[in-house]
C-alpha cells in the first residue's frame, strides 16, 4: 500500500466523517497540517482567538447536530481553547479538536510553546488522546470522531506531535468501530418501559421535564408525541427548549431558577415527573430536599451516572431519549390499559390547573415609558423573525431573557453556554451556526459585558461573510452580577459597573459591519426590521433599562417554590 | 462504609491519572490504590479502597465505568472476597528489645528482611486488621519508619 503523510491521513479521515469546514488559529506544530489543507477541499476559517475556533465549532455541532472541528497550535493555542472544550463538555457538544504538539522527542523538556494538554483536558473533555505512534494516528481519529458523536456526546482532543504529523504512514480501510471498554446502551430495558408507562397512566399531575438530551438525540417529535399522548404539561430546562414547541399550549417554558411561575409550581406539585434527557441541575432543582416532593421520579438518560446522582429516581431508564420515548409511545399504542379520550380527561383538570398558575403569573415585565424594556427586544425578535432564527446568546440577563421570551418551537434553535456559563459564546457560535446554514437568520443575543470577551471575531464574520446579527442588551453594568448584588448584597456594586464601553455603533464600522442604535422604545422595532434587512454583519445596540431584573428568581439555595415575583 | 473496588482498565499511558483525577475532582476520597499489569500486559488491574455511602459509592461506580479507559469496575465488598496488604516497617531493636521484637513478628508470622545494629526491618502480610494490630503493638517500642503497599483484594472463587 502507498503511503502518505500524517497531514495527508488527517485530512482524508475528514473527508469520511463529511466534515467540509473547520475552525481553526495556525502556529508552528501544525504549520505542516496548514500547508496540506492549503490543497484540499476543505474550508478552514480563520479565526481571531482560539476559543473563537471551538465555540464556533460548538455553534456548528449544536446547530447541525453533526460533528463540529476546531484545529490549534501547541502551547498558547491550546490553552486559549481551554474555556470553550469545557464549554461543550457541560453541554455534552460533538466536537474534535485538533491541538498541535512539540515533536514527541522533546515531549516533556518544557520545550518552546509545549504544554501537557492532555493533561489539562482531562477532567474537560469525553476522552482525549496524544498521538505517540504514526501507525495510530488514523484510528485515533476514526475512534475519536465516534467518541464524540455516540451515546452522550461530547468534546474530544487529539494531540498531535509535529514528527508524528510528517511522518509517512498507510492508511488503513475504515471498519466498523467496535470499542470493548465503551459501550453506550441505546435501547430501553423493556420491564422499566412498561414499569414507566404503567406510572405515567396511575398519575393524577404528570408533568414532563425535559433538557438537552431531547435535542441531542433529536428526539422532539417522539416527545410531542408523548406529551399529546398523555395530555401532559411539559417543562424544559435552558438546554431543553426547542425540544418541545414552546408555543404549544401544554409548554410551561423553562423551569428553574429563572423558569416561569408554572413550570416550577407545576414541578412542586406533581405526582409523577417524567424526566428525559435532564440532569436535575442545581439551578433546575434548587433546594433539592423540596424539588418535586410528592413525584414519583421517571428518568431517562443515556448517561448512568446522571441518574440518581442529585435526586433519587424510582424508574430509572438508561438508553437514549429517541429510543426510550419510542418505546413508551409505542407501549402506549399496543396498551390495552391505555385510551386516549380517558388519559386525556384524567390529566385535564391538572392541565387546567397548571394553565391557571399561567395566566394567575405568567412571564411579564413592567413597561416604562420610552424605555427600553429587553423583553420587549427579544419579544420583537421572536415577533420579527417569527420564531424562527437561530438564537445563540451570551451569558448573564441577556441569555435568561432570550430564554424566557423568544418562543422556540423547533430543536436546535437555541444555542446558548448552559452548563458552564461562558461570557462570550454567543458570538463566535453565531458565526459557526451561519456558516452551517448561510440562508437562516442567526441573532446573537449579546450583554455589553459578555459580547467584549471574544468582540475580535467580528472580523471572523467579516472575512467569510457570516451575516450575523448582534443584539447588544446594553445596561452598562454585568447585569446579572449586579442583580444579586442588589437583592442580597445591599446593592453594593463591586466591580459590576462598566465605566468604559465602547460605542458599539463606531466599533461595528470600524470592522466593516453595520452599527445601529436604539434609544427609546419607538426606536427598537425599526431598528430590527433594518438590521434584518441588512445584506451585512450588523450590531444592534439597545440602551436597556439599566436595572432591569430577570424574574421569576429563585434564590440560590431556595425552594422552587420560593420565587421572587415581579 | 469501606468499599474495595476493583477496576481493570487499559494498560496506556494517562489511564491512571483519568482514575486518580476523578477522585480528587469529584471530591471523592481514596484511603488506598494499588495497581500493577495483569496476566494481559494490555490490561492492568486496580484495586481501589474508598469510604461512602451506597449513593456515592455507586456514583464513584459508575463515573469510573465512564472512563473510556476502564474495562470493568467490581465493588468486591459486595461479596465474600480475600484481601492482602503488605507492610515494611523498621522497628527499634536495641539489645533489651531485640527479643520482644522476634517474638512479636513471630506471632504475626512475620519476617525479618533487614537488621542493622539498632533495627529491623521486619515484613508482615495480611488484612489491613492484622498490619494494623502489628503497627500498634510495636509503636511503643519504637517504629522509625513504616511503608504500606495498600490493599489488593479478590472476590472468592465460587464454591461449586
Ligand atoms: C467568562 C465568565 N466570566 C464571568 C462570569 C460571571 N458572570 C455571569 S453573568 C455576568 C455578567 C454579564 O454581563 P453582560 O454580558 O453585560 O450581561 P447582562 O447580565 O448585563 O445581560 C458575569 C460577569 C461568566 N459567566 N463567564
Ligand atoms: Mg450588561
Amino acid at each position: 500500500m502507498s503511503k502518505i503523510t500524517g497531514s495527508q491521513a488527517i485530512v482524508k479521515c475528514l473527508h469520511e466523517e463529511g466534515i467540509d469546514t473547520i475552525f481553526g488559529f495556525p502556529g508552528g506544530a501544525v504549520i505542516d497540517l496548514y500547508d496540506e489543507l492549503l490543497d484540499s477541499d476543505i474550508k478552514h476559517v480563520l479565526v481571531r482567538h482560539e476559543q473563537g475556533a471551538v465555540h464556533a465549532a460548538d455553534g456548528y455541532a449544536r446547530a447541525t447536530g453533526k460533528v463540529g472541528v476546531a484545529l490549534l497550535t501547541s502551547g498558547p493555542g491550546a490553552t486559549n481553547g481551554v474555556t470553550a472544550i469545557a464549554t461543550a463538555y457541560m453541554d455534552s457538544i460533538p466536537i474534535v479538536v485538533f491541538t498541535g504538539q512539540v515533536p514527541r522527542v522533546l515531549i516533556g523538556n518544557d520545550a518552546f510553546q509545549e504544554v501537557d494538554i492532555v493533561g489539562i483536558t482531562r477532567p474537560c473533555t469525553k476522552h482525549n488522546y496524544l498521538v505517540s505512534d504514526p501507525k495510530e494516528l488514523v484510528s485515533t481519529i476514526r475512534e475519536a470522531f465516534y467518541l464524540a458523536a455516540s451515546g452522550r456526546p461530547g468534546p474530544v482532543l487529539i494531540d498531535l506531535p509535529k514528527d508524528v504529523v510528517a511522518s509517512m504512514m498507510s492508511f488503513p480501510e475504515k471498519k466498523p468501530i467496535k470499542m470493548q471498554t465503551y459501550q453506550p446502551t441505546m435501547e430501553p430495558h423493556p420491564g422499566q418501559i412498561a414499569k414507566a408507562c404503567k406510572s405515567c397512566l396511575k398519575a393524577k399531575r404528570p408533568v414532563l421535564y425535559i433538557g438537552g438530551g431531547v435535542i441531542l438525540s433529536n428526539a422532539n417529535k417522539e416527545l410531542t408525541e408523548l406529551a399529546e399522548k398523555l395530555n401532559t404539561p411539559v417543562t424544559m430546562t435552558l438546554m431543553g427548549l426547542g425540544g418541545f414547541p414552546g408555543t404549544n399550549p401544554l409548554s410551561l417554558g423553562m423551569l428553574g431558577m429563572h423558569g416561569s411561575y408554572a413550570s416550577n409550581m407545576a414541578v412542586a406539585k406533581s405526582d409523577l415527573l417524567i424526566a428525559v434527557g435532564a440532569r436535575f441541575d442545581d439551578r433546575v432543582t434548587g433546594r433539592l430536599d423540596a424539588f418535586a416532593p410528592h413525584a414519583e421520579i421517571i428518568h431517562v438518560d443515556i448517561d448512568p451516572t446522571s441518574i440518581s446522582k442529585n435526586v433519587d429516581v424510582d424508574i430509572p431508564i438508561v438508553a437514549d431519549c429517541k429510543h426510550a420515548l419510542r418505546a413508551m409511545n409505542s407501549w402506549f399504542d399496543d396498551s390495552k390499559q391505555f385510551d386516549a379520550e380517558t388519559t386525556r380527561d384524567k390529566h385535564q383538570p391538572w392541565v387546567n390547573q397548571v394553565q391557571e398558575w399561567n395566566e394567575k403569573h405568567p412571564l411579564t415585565y413592567r413597561e416604562e415609558g420610552d424605555i427600553i424594556k429587553p423583553q420587549y427586544v427579544i419579544e420583537v425578535l421572536n415577533r420579527l423573525t417569527k420564531g424562527d432564527a437561530i438564537i445563540t446568546t451570551e451569558v448573564g440577563q441577556n441569555q435568561m431573557w432570550a430564554a424566557q421570551f423568544y418562543k422556540f418551537n423547533k430543536p436546535r434553535r437555541l444555542l446558548t453556554s448552559g452548563g458552564l456559563g461562558t461570557m462570550g459564546y454567543g458570538l463566535p457560535a453565531a458565526i459557526g451556526a451561519k456558516l452551517a446554514f448561510p440562508e437562516a437568520t442567526v441573532i446573537d443575543v449579546a450583554g455589553d459585558g459578555s459580547i467584549q470577551m471574544n468582540i475580535q471575531e467580528l472580523a471572523t464574520a467579516r472575512q467569510y461573510g457570516a451575516k450575523v446579527k448582534v443584539a447588544i442588551l446594553n445596561n452598562n453594568y454585568l447585569g446579572m452580577v449586579r442583580q444579586w448584588q442588589e437583592l442580597f448584597y445591599n446593592k453594593r456594586y463591586s466591580a459590576t459597573i462598566m465605566e468604559v464601553t465602547p460605542d458599539f455603533v463606531e466599533l461595528a464600522r470600524a470592522y466593516g459591519a453595520v452599527g445601529l442604535r436604539a434609544k427609546t422604545k419607538d426606536e427598537v422595532e425599526p431598528v430590527i426590521k433594518e438590521a434584518l434587512a441588512t445584506d451585512n454583519l450588523v450590531i444592534m445596540d439597545f440602551a436597556i433599562s439599566r436595572e432591569e431584573g430577570v424574574f421569576p428568581m429563585v434564590p440560590a439555595g431556595k425552594a422552587t417554590t420560593e420565587m421572587l415575583l415581579v | 462504609m469501606k468499599h474495595t473496588l476493583s477496576v481493570l482498565l487499559q494498560n496506556k499511558p494517562g489511564a491512571l491519572s483519568r482514575v486518580t483525577g476523578l477522585f480528587s475532582g469529584r471530591g471523592f476520597n481514596i484511603e488506598s490504590l494499588c495497581v500493577a499489569e495483569t496476566l494481559d500486559p494490555k490490561v492492568s488491574c486496580m484495586t481501589l479502597v474508598t469510604r461512602g455511602d451506597n449513593s456515592i459509592v455507586e456514583q464513584i461506580t459508575k463515573q469510573l465505568h465512564k472512563l473510556i479507559d476502564v474495562i470493568k469496575v467490581t465493588d468486591i465488598t459486595e461479596g465474600e472476597f480475600v484481601e492482602r496488604e503488605m507492610v515494611l516497617i523498621r522497628v527499634k531493636a536495641e539489645a533489651n528489645t531485640r527479643a520482644e521484637v522476634l517474638r512479636i513478628i513471630d506471632i504475626f508470622r512475620g519476617k525479618v528482611v533487614d537488621v542493622s545494629p539498632t533495627t529491623y526491618t521486619v515484613e508482615i502480610t495480611g488484612p489491613e486488621s492484622k498490619v494494623k494490630a502489628v503497627i500498634d503493638i510495636l509503636r511503643p517500642i519504637g517504629i522509625k519508619e513504616i511503608i504500606r503497599t495498600g490493599t489488593i483484594a479478590m472476590a472468592r472463587a465460587p464454591k461449586k
